[in-house]
């Protein structure tokens, strides 16, 4: 790994995404409006958004950086540039640790931008401090653009990329308590619930609402996010080969 | 000449793609300081055989040696310049940004942007998202890629399909510029008047070595005029088979000719 060649990969990305001013107002601007528009469905009732607004802080990023990584990444896989990238002097850990890093880069300017509104301006109740907030959800949208960059691969188009969102990301969805939560689930579904990643995010946010220091659930939480995360690059890079048939 | 190693040595190369074998048992070599034409019908094998130069190929037997290290050697990442068939640069970034992306992970210097820019003549498009540029501008760009770390080796699948014909003696030009200065090139083309801009030549076809030697020497093997005429002459032969014996500049089955 050479750190030049992983910040030139992070440079590219970011500058390839500059000028693609419709994938930038997704990765930021339209969480911020489904959550807002979250707030004025539950109209007035504070008490159903301070129990949604959390799980979806947590889920907005995660699944707008799954679905934006799996296609760059396959775009990268199928213009050439990926082959060519791989016969240069550019270890593989460069490459996805670069797309990591711009990709954590805009998580964090959208994480910001999200706890911004629903705490500053919709009132969303949070005990936690707003910075262990920001953090669990730059997290949950590392562990989002880790899985992307992981499934890209098992997609030949970007037509199959998008097809990975309804396989991999709705169930979870389902099962990450936000619509019943996981511990009144049948046994077998908490059990697959157990293994989700996305369980723990919707977890952790939980914790920083109603806690306000780190608790040890949160630790554990994070802990899992973070080495799901790590778990996919490295199941990624296993996917990158040099030599291809 | 004779005492240089080959830049390119390959033996019983064998690769087998989605079922198929594509090069049953190539074997070949490149010298060094020269410009080498890889010519042949398509689907005859030319990007595979580049491929599997490059090391990034999967292959199934034989050995591909590139500057004396088994191809895709760690330490022939930095020796050996590829230009992928499709232009392999990225679309919704300029030609500059392009550029200072790729020197960045070769680890070039900042001024090789200018020179490739120069070389492939595309200076005044230096600030144009390469996904506004024609085909040919493109393929130019991925060109100048491959030009930025001063590679030895250059491996150039079709560099030249879709330019005009000024602009082909020009890369041509450079091409023989870059091999006067001591760099290899394989050109692979499958435009047959392109064979006579060659130093030498590597006729493939269905996976399998016709010929090679100088152009010269081929249209006296074949007696053809010009290089189609013998390449197609060569196909004609009936009950050809591919043959190999070492240190001859042109060989054919039933003929063998000096340079
Ligand atoms: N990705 C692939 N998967 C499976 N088979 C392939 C693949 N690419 C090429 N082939 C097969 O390998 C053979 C040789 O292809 P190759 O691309 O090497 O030919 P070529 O000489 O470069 O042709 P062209 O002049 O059209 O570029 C063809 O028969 C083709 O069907
Ligand atoms: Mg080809």
């Amino acid at each position: 790994m050479t750190p030049r060649v992983t910040l030139a990969v992070a440079g590219r990305v970011l500058a390839q995404l500059r000028r693609d001013h419709r994938t930038v107002a997704m990765l930021l601007v339209v969480p911020c409006v489904l959550l807002a528009l979250l707030w004025w469905m539950f109209d007035g009732n504070a008490g159903i958004f301070n129990s949604v607004g959390p799980p979806l802080l947590a889920i907005f990023p995660f699944i707008v950086m799954f679905l934006v990584t799996s296609v760059t990444t396959l775009r990268e896989r199928s213009s050439g540039t990926l082959e060519r990238l791989l016969s240069m002097p550019m270890g593989k850990a460069d490459l996805l640790l670069g797309y990591a890093l711009a990709f954590a880069a805009v998580a964090l300017a959208q994480s910001l931008l999200a706890v911004g509104l629903t705490v500053g301006a919709l009132g969303m109740d949070v005990q936690g401090s707003v910075l262990t907030l920001t953090v669990v959800s730059v997290l949950n949208a590392v562990l989002g653009t880790a899985l992307g960059l992981f499934v890209s691969a098992f997609a030949e188009t970007e037509f199959q990329a998008v097809q990975f969102m309804p396989a991999l990301v709705l169930p979870q969805l389902l099962l990450c308590g936000l619509f019943v939560p996981r511990d009144a689930l049948p046994a077998v579904l908490e059990a697959v619930s157990d293994v989700l990643p996305l369980s723990y995010a919707v977890a952790a946010m939980r914790e920083v609402q109603a806690a306000s220091s780190w608790t040890s659930d949160l630790v554990l939480d994070v802990s899992v996010i973070g080495g799901s995360a790590l778990l996919a690059l490295m199941l990624g890079a296993a996917t990158l080969r040099r030599r291809t048939a | 000449m004779a005492n240089k190693s080959p830049a390119v040595d390959i033996s019983h190369l064998r690769v087998v793609r989605g079922g198929r074998t594509v090069l049953p048992d190539l074997s070949c070599t490149i010298p060094p300081g020269q410009v080498t034409g890889l010519l042949g019908p398509s689907g005859g094998g030319k990007s595979t055989l580049i491929r599997a130069i490059v090391g990034v190929q999967k292959v199934q037997g034989g050995t591909v040696e590139v500057l004396g290290q088994p191809a895709g050697s760690a330490a022939l990442r930095r020796q050996v310049g590829y230009v992928t068939q499709a232009p392999s640069v990225y679309a919704d970034l300029t030609v500059t940004e392009n550029l200072r992306f790729f020197a960045r992970v070769l680890g070039a210097r900042t001024a090789a942007v200018g020179t490739v820019l120069d070389q492939v003549d595309l200076g005044h498009y230096a600030d144009s998202l390469v996904g506004r540029l024609s085909g040919g501008q493109r393929s130019r760009v991925s060109l100048a890629v491959a030009l930025l770390g001063e590679p030895q080796l250059l491996v150039l699948d079709e560099p030249t399909v879709g330019l005009d014909p000024v602009l082909r003696r020009d890369l041509w030009a450079l091409f023989h510029d870059l091999a006067a200065k001591g760099r290899t090139l394989l050109v692979s083309s499958h435009v047959m008047d392109e064979a006579d801009r060659c130093d030498r030549l590597l006729l493939l076809r269905d996976g399998q070595v016709l010929a090679e030697g100088t152009p010269h020497a081929l249209r006296e093997a074949t007696g053809a005029d010009d290089i189609e005429s013998a390449f197609l002459a060569l196909i004609n032969r009936v009950g050809w088979q591919p043959d190999r014996q070492n240190g001859t500049p042109v060989r054919t089955r039933d003929k063998e000719v000096a340079p």
